[in-house]
């Protein structure tokens, strides 16, 4: 009859093929990865059935909070050496006769989420490292209404700069559409008609016999 | 792969070969691989946002320069957002000067069977086209690619003319998420042709008086 050996110590789990599998999914992460960006204003998107991806490059992005605050964002273009970005606050500088230096300029070609800063305050908030500073620029948004319309000049800039950039809005569910009808309005003033509404995927099919009904 | 093959010799004269290699403890090396496949995992935006896209006619800067353009009445389908996410319609044309004797506006809502019902019931034709026509390419009967797919049903679109023109307005306390449902809605039923206009004030009119005459309906549907 055979010997039964009891074990010494403690067994141990063999962890390796775990490790293996971690490495393999961490790795596919890392590679795969976009980072999403923080954004001033959580917003929650409409469902739609579109399923027309979002652009990569040229387009500006105008967001619009639930409590009616506008937010504006634009891209580098498709090559970062373009530098759309600084190139575009320094048309908006001109404007409103505020100089920018090179580290200014920098921030903001860096600055990647959207910003609701007003122009006259562009200055301290790129220039501050604190964040809860940088949020109470942020308060109110871009300015609107037409006796200092800001988004208006921002739109300006930006086509000036790249001609090719496209508008799209992305809105939370829940703003009045007032709001979003006065950003349109502003828009085509500035001859852009065409717009990107900014939507989750949500999935809808009618079927024949609906139809026939 | 990370194991170690070790004989171990015994300290004293008496050799005894262990059974077991001894195995490098990974359990840290999983926890902070757990970490960080959590935290990517919380990061990473994997699924592209999607839009739909938009076109508004262009602003008239001189009104006495342009005409409005001529619209059949009979195929008019108006359709008005209201407040607390309802929804109005009325058919035809209202004209400015019936402004003492205004239509009552009809009552419906962003579910199957309202408001799609409605859409699908007047655009039956293109409704069934497209979707007999999109039916043969999933089953492979037209070998057309994704692209031109789209192309053909815009050209179909083009061609109908007995399909309703739908003239979305929105009330001024009507929401976002409201405007994006019905434009979603008129691609769900294949409506050709469908434009966003700003709400007049004897619509406006109109839509209070709808809501004054069943206030209670907007508390039930919320």
């Amino acid at each position: 009859m055979p010997k039964i050996k009891l074990p010494t110590q403690s067994p141990h789990i063999d962890m390796t093929p775990m490790v293996d599998l971690f490495s393999v999914v961490l790795i596919f992460l890392m590679l795969t990865t976009t980072m999403r960006q923080p954004e001033p204003a959580t917003v929650d998107t409409p469902f739609s059935i579109s399923e027309t991806p979002t652009p990569d490059f040229n387009q500006m992005i105008f967001l619009i909070s639930a409590d009616g605050k506008v937010f504006m964002n634009f891209d580098n273009g498709p090559d970062t050496l373009l530098k759309y970005r600084p190139k575009i606050l320094d048309e908006m500088g001109k404007r409103y006769e505020i100089e920018f230096t090179d580290l200014e300029r920098r921030a903001f070609e860096k600055y990647k989420s959207a910003l609701g800063v007003p122009i006259t305050r562009m200055k301290e908030f790129l220039n501050s490292n604190d964040n809860n500073l940088k949020n109470s620029i942020q308060e109110g948004g871009i300015p609107i209404d037409s006796a200092d319309n800001q988004l208006a000049m921002w739109i300006l800039c930006a086509r000036q700069v790249n001609p090719n950039i496209q508008a799209s809005i992305k809105g939370d569910s829940n703003t009045e559409f007032s709001v979003v009808e006065k950003v349109l309005d502003i828009l085509q003033d500035k001859n852009v008609n065409r717009f990107n509404l900014v939507t989750s995927l949500e999935a809808a099919k009618i079927n024949l016999e609906e139809i026939q009904q | 792969m990370a194991e170690i093959i070790v004989e171990e010799k015994g300290g004293g004269g008496k050799k005894k070969a262990k059974k077991h290699p001894p195995h490098i403890d990974m359990t840290p090396m999983v926890d902070l691989m757990c970490l960080l496949i959590v935290f990517f995992m919380l990061t990473t935006a994997f699924s592209k946002a999607k839009i739909m896209e938009i076109i508004l006619p262009e602003k008239v800067k001189d009104p006495t320069q342009q005409e409005a353009p001529k619209i059949v009445a009979s195929r008019t389908l108006n359709i008005l957002l209201g407040p607390d996410d309802r929804l109005f319609w009325y058919p035809g044309a209202v004209k400015e000067e019936d402004f003492n004797n205004l239509p009552p506006l009809m009552e419906t809502d962003f579910s199957a069977d309202g408001i799609r019902k409605l859409l699908l019931d007047r655009n039956r034709t293109l409704a069934r086209t497209i979707t007999e026509f999109r039916d043969e390419v999933i089953a492979g009967r037209i070998n057309i690619s994704q692209d031109s797919l789209q192309n053909s049903i815009s050209q179909l679109k083009k061609d109908d003319d007995t399909g309703p023109i739908v003239l979305i307005k929105a009330y001024k306390e009507s929401n976002y998420g409201n405007f994006v449902d019905i434009l979603d809605e008129m691609n769900i039923c294949g409506i050709a042709r469908y434009t966003f206009m700003k709400i007049a004030w004897y619509e406006e009119k109109m839509v209070e008086t709808a809501i004054a005459a069943t206030p209670a309906l907007a508390s039930s549907t919320n």
